[in-house]
């Protein structure tokens, strides 16, 4: 079976699997724990516009797709505060929106796009040695401020209101929360792509919230189980020829419910 | 004459075009242990939040120490009222009673060895050093709130303000409650908000009745007066023997 990585495009999936799963371990828990789980799905959705306006600049889809999430996460924030919206309507209203935008740029693109699919729905396979330095850079922030602000970031996901009498600067560390959301959100839509995030961002982090107690343990459990689903994930498409991203998801979702069910007859007895 | 721990002058809050507080004056000294009670929906969690500097008021000025509450810098404990916490964080008893110690000061670093041993006291205080590793969905209400009384400590406050405290703890552990704040009492002020009205008789020194106006007299006598208006009609009311008694001879 290893004679497969004597292929490069395996060993870059590989790579990707274990960059994006340290970023799922740490910010999963984050969206998880603090119930924005509509919210990082609503950024994902609009970085769609981003990878959009990617193509048609003839820019890397990357690049662009990080300045619209993070624009998005900073944004729906500050609007729903400014202008009294409520929260949710306005993610959606952004999340449509970002798709709108993506599909107009896609088709004012002259020429065929070549691997649009892929950023819907996600191809470890295809991922180039450039986006693989770009998701280590931002691999790399993302752990390091989270080790900084971690003891803000938990009195912060815990009680927003005590740690606000505490004089921090409660609305910047959300705003900085929100946009490491956005920056993972972008490295998982190569994985499994715009619309299966989600299953990255959540699962590990809820499967690994029922066997741990600490938020750092947590991290970790979460970011193993990432991987194990991203490799194991990718390894059954190879066997069954199927797409890896929504094979991934399948396997994710399947150990998901099993937990839960588990977990509900473990505490019966 | 001692410091002025409190100083609200005409506060008005309104939620929308919802007046939920008006015209709210109050003094408090410091070391006083103020109680205030009032009905429900009469805006006693409002009026704390507003001198927490949760919430800004509409009108009026609210002054902590001679400053507004957002600029008094490690002066408010604050312990808000128990309602559905998150009781699946993945946070131990420890974790939570040691965010007390977070500042401005402090972001970004380490948590400090008198940060640890604050922490510690804290949760000594109010005995639950032996459930320090627990996770914090484990424990019970009282007990969780206990916990959240020991992290407000552990900022080391000067002013303490509890929002319906004894809600969830049970009947024995109460006494003993009431008992430690009243030993708090010389180390800082405290107000307290509850209907708890037999243990404001026994500890507190003063007490106000708050139904969207506050009524305070400066003292732990309420009138009948204060009590018709606050909550509107009268209530019947058990007057403990002459050394608690909180409501004028009727």
């Amino acid at each position: 079976m290893l004679e497969v990585l004597q292929y490069e495009f395996i060993r870059n999936a590989v790579f990707t699997a274990l960059i994006a799963s340290v970023a799922c371990g740490i910010i999963g828990v984050y969206v998880v724990v603090n119930r924005i789980v509509f919210l990082s799905d609503g950024i994902s959705h609009a970085a769609f516009g981003g990878i959009g306006l990617g193509y048609f600049l003839g820019l890397n889809p990357i690049y662009a797709a990080i300045t619209f999430a993070v624009a998005v996460a900073v944004g729906v924030g500050a609007t729903s505060k400014k202008l009294g919206a409520r929260e949710d309507t306005v993610i959606g209203v952004i999340w449509a929106l970002g798709m709108a935008v993506g599909i107009i740029f896609v088709k004012l693109t002259p020429g065929y796009v070549p691997d649009l699919f892929s950023y819907l729905f996600g191809n470890i396979l295809t991922v180039p040695r450039s986006d693989l330095i770009v998701m280590l850079v931002l691999d790399l922030i993302l752990v390091l401020t989270v080790a900084l602000l971690f003891k803000e970031l938990l009195a912060i996901s815990f009680d927003r209101e005590f740690a606000q009498t505490l004089r921090l600067p409660v609305n910047l560390i959300y705003y900085i929360l929100l946009t490491l959301v956005a920056l993972t959100v972008v490295m998982l839509i190569r994985v499994v792509g715009v619309i299966l995030v989600m299953a990255l961002l959540t699962i590990p982090a809820a499967v690994s919230e029922i066997f741990t107690k600490r938020l750092v343990h947590m991290m970790f459990g979460a970011a193993a189980l990432s991987l194990l689903f991203t490799l194991l994930g990718l390894w059954l498409s190879y066997l069954t020829n199927l797409p890896s991203g929504a094979t991934i998801v399948l396997l994710a979702s399947a150990v998901y419910f099993s937990t839960l069910l588990y977990n509900r007859c473990a505490k019966r007895k | 004459m001692p410091n002025l721990a409190v100083e609200i002058e005409e506060v008005s809050v309104y939620f929308n075009s919802k007046c939920v507080l008006e015209g709210i004056n109050l003094k408090v000294l410091e070391n006083d242990f103020l109680g205030i009670i009032g009905p429900n929906g009469g805006g006693k969690t409002t009026l704390l939040k507003v001198i927490a500097g949760l919430l800004k008021p509409t009108k009026g000025s609210v002054k902590v120490y001679g400053k507004p509450p957002h600029k008094s810098e490690k002066l408010i404990g604050y312990v808000p009222q128990l309602n559905q916490p998150d009781l699946s964080f993945p946070a131990t008893v420890w974790d939570v009673v040691l965010t007390g110690r977070l500042n401005r000061s402090n972001l970004i670093k380490p948590y400090s060895e008198a940060d640890k041993r604050a922490a510690l006291e804290a949760l000594k205080a109010v005995e639950l050093e032996g459930l320090k590793d627990e996770p914090i969905g484990k424990l019970s209400g009282g007990q969780r709130q206990r916990v959240f009384i020991a992290r407000a400590l552990a900022t080391e406050p000067k002013l303490l303000l509890l929002d319906e405290p004894t809600l969830s703890v049970d009947r024995r552990l109460d006494t003993k409650f009431w008992e430690y704040l009243n030993e708090l009492k010389s180390r800082m002020t405290i107000i307290v908000v509850t209907h708890d009205i037999s243990a404001l008789s026994k500890y507190v020194d003063k007490i106000a009745c708050l139904n969207k106006k506050l009524y305070y007299n400066e003292s732990k006598q309420i009138t009948r007066e204060m009590w018709m208006e606050a909550y509107q009609c009268p209530v019947d009311i058990i007057a403990h023997g002459l050394p608690h008694r909180v409501v004028e001879e009727h």
